[in-house]
């Protein structure tokens, strides 16, 4: 409710503020949103933002899936955290132009370079959280799981897992956040579709509906899935720690 | 310089630990156990007494093979099937009662997990997570959990420490009744003599830190019968045995 509130504020805002300038530089939501739909009904808008969601899909994956598997080695392992970690640390402080610029310039303006530089933005962020969730798995139950001889898929499945999904989802969060930004500027910089090279059109041309037309879809698929996708998904693995989950997940 | 052999014998666990370190960053290192040998038949229970920080936490861990790091040998049981109930309950805490003993015992059948949730009183408590049990009842899942993996040595490290009295007697009775059923051989270890008394086929009296053997005390059986009078003789007799050891020289240690 009050999200709705502070929503139609934010529109009132907008149309004020579009009534006192100039139409080009800041058109008013109708006007956008008639161009919304002009580029719905085209097919343009969704085959872009279905691209663009492939190319963070596919960054995602491969930086979570990399940066959990080497977190978690660096987290166990006292020397290859010592000898990964000056690595880790260059990588973190590495501004995401010169990583998406080296990309190109090294692989080409390629579908490749693009997804990998996008996943080498996110990849140290995941490393150094997960790490943080596999320095503290608890030796108590780790020893516990040794004495049974759980095969090591169980140790995966039932002690890992469980202890790292809180590292696991604030990566997630934060990561999905990132990586939607730098996919736009990925995009912008070396690839013919997607909303970034969209808006880098409607910059050339100076087409403020346009821009607007595919920034707003954008942020609107983005919460969507923070909100439809993320938040369950956390409830979901922390779902334990309450106690009437139980009683809910009979219902 | 150890060795964790599974070679079975007449005797079943064989213990036999010359010297056991421990080594903190800092300053020297701190000697947890000493010249502590022990041997316990197959199918009997043995209660380990001795005070707290003696070195009984860290005896069961090297019976366990948790920790390697020892001089002496251990023979374990034949087969070596390991079951085990911590000092405190270790249980997965995202997984219900039952799920932790299925996880830890994956091929033992539902029938036989049911069956003994059922023997120690847990049935209803089946699809509760540990956090909505009392350490009395999350005690009972983790012997359940080291029963149902049928384990050729038991150990057991003070199940009824932190109880009050009534639980804790309640306990002691379901485990006396359980293991003399299954006859598994068992280790209990335990700061309170009469505890170890109502447990144990063999009493074995430690020292102070670092520990050793002072003196190896058999209760009669069946323990189930044991009169009040006859515990007490026991305890006196386990006291006197203590008095006796303690006043000897050192090197007279056996
Ligand atoms: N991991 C460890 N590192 C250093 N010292 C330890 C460690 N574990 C136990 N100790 C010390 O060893 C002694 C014996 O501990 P423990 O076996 O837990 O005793 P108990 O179980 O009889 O109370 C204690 O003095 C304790 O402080
Ligand atoms: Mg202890």
């Amino acid at each position: 409710m009050i999200r709705l509130v502070s929503l139609a504020a934010l529109l009132l805002l907008w149309q004020i503020g579009a009534w006192l300038s100039d139409p080009h530089r800041l058109p008013g939501p109708v006007a956008v949103f008639e161009k919304i739909y002009e580029e719905a009904l085209s097919g343009a808008l969704f085959s872009n933002l279905a691209i663009t969601l492939a190319r963070v899909v596919a960054a995602f994956a491969l930086a979570m899936s990399f940066g959990a598997a080497i977190g978690y080695f660096m987290g166990r392992n006292k020397l290859a955290d010592r000898l990964l970690d000056p690595w880790l640390v260059a990588l973190l402080n590495l501004p995401a132009l010169v990583v998406i610029v080296l990309a190109y310039v090294w692989a080409g303006l390629t579908e490749v370079a693009a997804i990998g530089a996008v996943a080498l933005n996110k990849l140290p962020n995941a490393i150094v959280v997960v790490r943080e969730g596999a320095r503290a798995l608890d030796p108590h139950l780790e020893d516990m799981a040794w004495v049974f001889r759980f095969s090591p898929a169980a140790r995966l499945k039932h002690l890992v897992l469980p202890q790292l999904a809180p590292y696991l989802a604030a990566a997630t969060r934060s990561g999905l956040s990132l990586v939607w930004k730098i996919v736009l500027v990925v995009e912008l910089l070396g690839r013919s579709n997607g909303v970034g090279f969209e808006i880098n059109m409607a910059f050339q041309l100076f087409d403020m509906k346009l821009l607007l037309a595919y920034a707003l879809p954008f942020v609107a698929l983005m919460l969507g899935v923070e909100t439809f996708l993320v938040q369950p998904l956390e409830r979901h693995v922390s779902r334990w720690r309450r106690g009437v989950s139980r009683r809910l997940d009979r219902i | 310089m150890n060795d964790t052999s599974r070679a079975g014998g007449a005797a079943s666990l064989d213990v036999s630990i010359a010297s056991k370190d421990y080594h903190s960053a800092s300053g020297r290192p701190l000697r947890a156990l000493e010249d502590l040998r022990l041997t316990l038949p197959a199918g009997k229970a043995g209660a380990v007494v001795g005070p707290s920080g003696c070195g009984k936490t860290t005896l069961l861990r090297l019976i366990a093979g948790l920790d390697k790091d020892f001089v002496g040998t251990i023979a374990l049981p034949e087969h070596g099937r390991l079951g085990m109930a911590f000092q405190e309950p270790r249980l997965l805490p995202w997984r219900s009662v039952s799920d932790n003993i299925r996880i830890a015992a994956p091929h033992v059948s539902e029938a036989e997990i049911a069956a003994l949730l059922d023997e120690l009183g847990l049935a209803e408590h089946a699809t509760h997570f540990p956090r909505e049990l009392s350490l009395g009842l999350a005690r009972r899942v983790a012997l359940a959990r080291a029963l149902a993996v049928k384990p050729d040595l038991l150990l057991l490290d003070e199940p009824l420490v932190s109880l009050d009295a009534a639980l804790a007697r309640d306990l002691r009775e379901m485990i006396a009744r359980l293991i003399d059923e299954r006859r598994i051989t068992t280790l209990i270890v335990t700061h309170d003599l009469r505890e170890a008394i109502a447990l144990g086929d063999k009493l074995f009296l430690l020292s102070a830190r670092p520990a050793h053997v002072l003196a190896t005390l058999d209760v009669p059986t069946p323990r189930r019968h044991l009169e009040k009078e006859a515990a007490e003789i026991i305890e006196a007799r386990a006291r006197e045995a203590l008095a006796k050891a303690r006043a000897e020289p050192p090197q007279s240690k056996q």
